[in-house]
């Protein structure tokens, strides 16, 4: 790679086919399942493996889904749309043809905003934990730029089964499990001009095919994988350049790799002087580089034609309108409905509706500890609890501390029978099985908040008369010493003080 | 009651139930003939008397319990594209020589149900691309009429064995007259179903958009009888349609009177031969003999047939065919060097020529820049086809003509040049173009004393009316009742 490529005079662009697997019960065309794992070919029917003689029927759960979809993109669901067979000979192909949508697609239009920046491209992901992702934007204030992006359209079609390379002596094993498998294949206009954008995106719609779920989300299973069409053109150029397209993507962290390697790539080859050729490009994770797979000379003619064995896939109205009211809420609704009703912070908001599972893990919290009380809720999914799955690398589904028993460490928080601190300690007790919840283990430990004013006037006194040297610190200036002073209070009464109490008692003590 | 191999299914069926035979000794009749005469005509390229016996026990043990229907203990024969299970399945080709059917075809399933004995799987055309039977790679197949004609095609064996009355009935297919021309060259009475009547599932296709399974018959009579347990909606086959089940042999006895018969100008044209011409006009004198009155009616678009299902054909089967790669069943070649060097041997050498020329056409016009030329065109000419005929049908109630311009050809006559072949089906293409019900049944003979066909076209769904008007002209007249000399 030319290393002195100069990237500032080059403007990316980018656009992006998803594939994703759509939760049904069976195949798309095929009653056989579409569970992951099994023996190889145990989930292979007459028809996945393409007998003489057998045809497909359409699932009707596929279709649901791709509804789903064209509704959470606002795209338009087709009233009619065809299927069509691709046509190429492949081992792992049983029919030698993909069913397909090619003419009239299931989904047209339809768009996605994410937010790109520093961290903020997971926002709707959960890819990185929280408090991490918390933690930078922290640091980051700005809000981060949003990017409209235009989808193309959205087509179902069927999956080809496994070519299995190795353990064969040489041959090749076919595994036609997977032959079959429901996918909606996403297509976005190159409305992409960097590679955070496109990772943004994939995020994004990482996200939402799991919140409205059509989709489990599985990369490591091949539940999601893209293929990113990549080319460069001098700022102002309006004709874009020639694209490669790197297929198979299956991880955020691959495909950013790809896409910076394939970017500078390009930029280097126009630079020295050659032409892009399109081609199809995989890419490597051992050497970080991407590698041409096939030319645009010998590229397939896939002789695309409506399948005469399926029906035109007609939706009426009613249908979609029956879906549309099954809907779950949007992550984008149930943020605004976050910022206006719980009065969070757009980021927050944001936060919390990372997946369907946080977001009711959240509410429920909040219809048990009162909605005065979201903004301690918010802080305790996206801190503590967010903090602690991704430690034990857990699923929240998992969690051992439920929202009741989160909604009873708040509400004592919140009148104030306990400090954070010891909601700390109350949380992990819950975390480790001990009490059903919050009252439970504070009566068990002792942990009551010492808020009485005589008692507190008692301790801060004896903390006074044991600490002569940070009082005469403190005197002489050193604010530190009033800390220290704090520290011993709580110290004595192992942490069950009211800090702010303490504290308020000993200025007054002080200061006279 | 008549010889077993002239009698009727319903004269065979009462005397099943009379118990003058048992389905075993009418199964050991048809084999027995079989075994006899099936060295001149090549007609079958499976049997297996062990599993056709089992069948026939059944059948009997069945009508000894009282719960025979009208079919139980029939035999019955199928074209070698149906899946049945355990019996192979080769579709006349090479390339599925050993693949053997782990299914039933629907409509097989519903004949078993229906307590039919199967006696064997049937000579074809390789994937019923012919109209002859000569592109079959198990052997030509002889007309029983005359052992040196060809039995037309593509279910040649299928109409064979029920001329020669080795079987009483058998079932073929239908995709651009693949039941109605070999019944015309053989003097029988064949009929193509509605697209949907059908079920599709297990019968390797052709040309999904055309396919149909057919009932191969001596009589209107008898294809009635079997259409009826044919049909039916399968949730298998979504081209399936859903309709209520019918009864075929219910309005067999209506009169003909003021039945409106219309003459497509364009079907008694240039190319149809004098003696065919003959045939017919006899038996319309016959039909308005019978009350019926006949109208001219114009196909317009009729000679764009043959051109649109060459197209839409081939490029169906182009792909259909696909699967037949080696990788998982059937032929594989034995020596290749590489993935695709296996593709390409093992498919040179398990297709036939013809089988291999529609490949080609059919990936050509489906091809990069070639596609709205041919394959969209050809669709447009499909759509306008369609439209003649429902114009047409505002005229008339039934279309009557030709089924064939000729009559049995001589075998080799045609195989050097496939156009002149194609052209054997120019009447019954575009029925299948347009979906419509059609048959074909015996009405006279031509030269050399071969049999000439009457073609029945009606509109969608009326099979009923259509196998009326073919079962009172059989009534009146009695070519359907002829017999080649291996039958007498």
């Amino acid at each position: 790679m030319n290393s002195v490529a100069n990237f500032a005079k080059w403007e990316v662009v980018i656009g992006l086919e998803t594939h994703a697997q759509l939760r049904t019960q069976s195949k798309i065309f095929s009653g056989s399942s579409i569970a992951f794992g099994a023996a190889p070919n145990a989930q292979a029917s007459a028809v996945d493996i393409a007998l003489p003689g057998v045809l497909p029927v359409l699932n009707r759960e596929a279709v649901v889904c791709a509804i789903k979809f064209g509704l959470a993109v606002g795209g338009t669901v087709a009233p009619r749309s065809i299927f069509a067979r691709k046509n190429y000979f492949y081992p792992d192909l049983p029919k030698a043809y993909q069913i397909s949508q090619f003419e009239l697609p299931v989904v047209v239009g339809g768009s996605l905003d994410v937010s790109v920046g520093a961290g903020a491209e997971s926002r709707l992901s959960t890819a990185e934990p929280l408090h991490r992702r918390e933690a930078v934007l922290r640091e980051t204030p700005v809000p981060p730029p949003s990017k409209h992006i235009r989808l193309t359209r959205a087509h179902l079609e069927e999956d080809a089964g496994k070519s299995l390379h190795e353990d064969f002596h040489g041959k090749t094993g076919i595994d036609l499990n997977r032959a079959g498998t429901p996918l909606l294949e996403i297509v976005t206009e190159p409305d992409m001009r960097s590679t955070a954008e496109a990772v943004a995106y994939a995020k994004a719609l990482h996200a939402l095919v799991r919140w409205i779920g059509i989709c489990d989300g599985n990369m490591a299973e091949g539940s999601f994988r893209c293929d990113a069409n990549v080319s460069v053109r001098p700022f102002g150029q309006a004709e874009f350049g020639t694209r490669r397209e790197i297929k198979n993507l299956n991880s955020f962290r691959f495909m950013q790799q790809a896409i910076d390697y394939e970017i500078a790539w390009q930029i280097a080859e126009i630079e020295d002087g050659r032409k892009i050729t399109q081609a199809t490009v995989l890419f490597d994770p051992d050497t970080g580089e991407t590698r041409s797979m096939r030319s645009k000379e010998d590229a397939h003619d896939y002789r695309y034609f409506p399948d005469p064995d399926l029906l035109p896939l007609d939706i009426s109205p009613e249908w979609v309108a029956e879906i549309g009211a099954q809907m779950p809420e949007l992550p984008q609704a149930m943020q605004a409905r976050f910022c206006a009703q719980h009065e969070l912070s757009a980021y927050d908001a944001a936060c919390l509706t990372a997946s369907p599972e946080l977001a009711a893990y959240y509410e429920n919290t909040v219809r048990e500890a009162g909605i005065a009380q979201a903004k301690i809720c918010a802080n305790w999914v996206m801190g503590e609890l967010s903090a602690r799955l991704s430690r034990d690398e857990t699923d929240i589904a998992q969690s051992p501390v439920s929202p009741l028993m989160l909604a009873s460490i708040v509400r004592r928080i919140a009148d104030q029978t306990i400090s954070n601190k010891i909601a700390k300690e109350i949380f992990d007790a819950l975390w480790q099985g001990e009490g059903a919840d919050a009252d439970t283990v504070i009566d068990a430990r002792g942990l009551r908040q010492i808020s009485d004013v005589g008692a507190i006037e008692a301790l801060v006194e004896e903390v006074l008369a044991a600490n002569q040297k940070s009082v005469e610190e403190f005197r002489a200036g050193k604010e530190k010493a009033f800390n220290a002073l704090v520290g011993q209070a709580m110290k004595a009464t192992k942490g069950k003080a009211n800090p702010q109490q303490v504290t308020d008692l000993l200025r007054k003590k002080l200061s006279a | 009651m008549k010889q077993m191999h002239t009698a009727s299914l319903a004269e065979l069926s009462a005397a099943l139930h009379a118990k003058q035979f048992s389905a075993v000794e009418l199964a050991q009749f048809f084999l027995s003939r079989t075994e006899k005469f099936d060295g001149d005509l090549n007609a079958f390229i499976s049997t297996d008397a062990d599993k056709t016996l089992a069948m026939a026990r059944a059948a009997d043990e069945r009508i000894a319990r009282g719960e025979a229907g009208a079919l139980t203990g029939i035999p019955v024969a199928y074209k070698d594209l149906f899946c049945v299970d355990g019996w192979r399945a080769t579709c006349g080709s090479r390339i599925l020589e050993n693949f053997v059917a782990p299914y039933d075809a629907h409509v097989v399933a519903q004949l078993n149900a229906a307590g039919m004995v199967t006696l064997g799987k049937l000579n074809m055309d390789e994937f019923a691309m012919g109209s002859s039977n000569e592109n079959s790679y198990y052997g030509a197949v002889k007309n029983p009429w005359d052992l040196s004609r060809v039995p037309g095609g593509s279910s040649g064996g299928t109409a064979a064995v029920v001329a020669a009355r080795l079987a009483p009935v058998a079932l073929g297919t239908d995709t651009g007259g693949s039941i109605r021309q070999p019944a015309a060259f053989c003097g029988l009475t064949g009929l193509k179903p509605t697209y949907g009547r059908v079920s599709r599932y297990g019968m390797v296709a052709y040309a999904s958009s055309l396919d149909q399974a057919s009932p191969m018959a001596k009589s209107a009579e008898d294809c009635a009888l079997l259409l009826t347990a044919m049909t039916g909606f399968d949730a298998r086959d979504s081209t399936s349609l859903q309709r209520e089940t019918e009864d075929f042999s219910a309005r067999l006895n209506e009169p003909l009177k003021g039945l409106r018969i219309g003459l497509p100008r364009e079907y008694f044209a240039d190319g149809l031969d004098d003696d065919v011409r003959l045939a017919i006009e006899s038996a319309l004198t016959e039909l308005r003999a019978l009350g019926a009155i006949t109208v001219e009616v114009t196909l317009p678009n009729a000679a764009l047939s043959l051109p649109a299902y060459y197209v839409i054909a081939p490029a169906e089967a182009s792909s259909n065919l696909s699967r037949f790669d080696g990788v998982r069943y059937g032929y594989r070649a034995p020596e290749y060097k590489d993935l695709n060097d296996m593709y390409a041997k093992t498919r040179a050498q398990g297709f036939g020529e013809e089988v291999k020329r529609r490949i080609l056409m059919g990936t050509y016009v489906l091809s990069h820049g070639y596609y709205d030329a041919f394959y969209l065109k050809a669709q447009k000419i499909r759509r306008l086809i369609a439209n003649d005929f429902r114009a047409a049908f505002e005229q008339c109630d039934v279309i009557v003509g030709p089924t064939t311009p000729t009559v049995a050809f001589p075998l080799g006559d045609k195989t050097d040049d496939p156009v002149q072949m194609y052209l054997a089906d120019i009447y019954t293409i575009s029925s299948n173009l347009a979906g419509l019900p059609a048959m074909s049944i015996p009405c006279g003979v031509g030269q050399h004393d071969m049999p000439v066909g009457l073609q029945i076209i009606g509109p969608w769904f009326s099979e009923s009316k259509m196998l009326n008007v073919a079962h009172q002209y059989q009534q009146a007249s009695d070519w359907h009742t002829r017999l080649p000399e291996m039958a007498r």
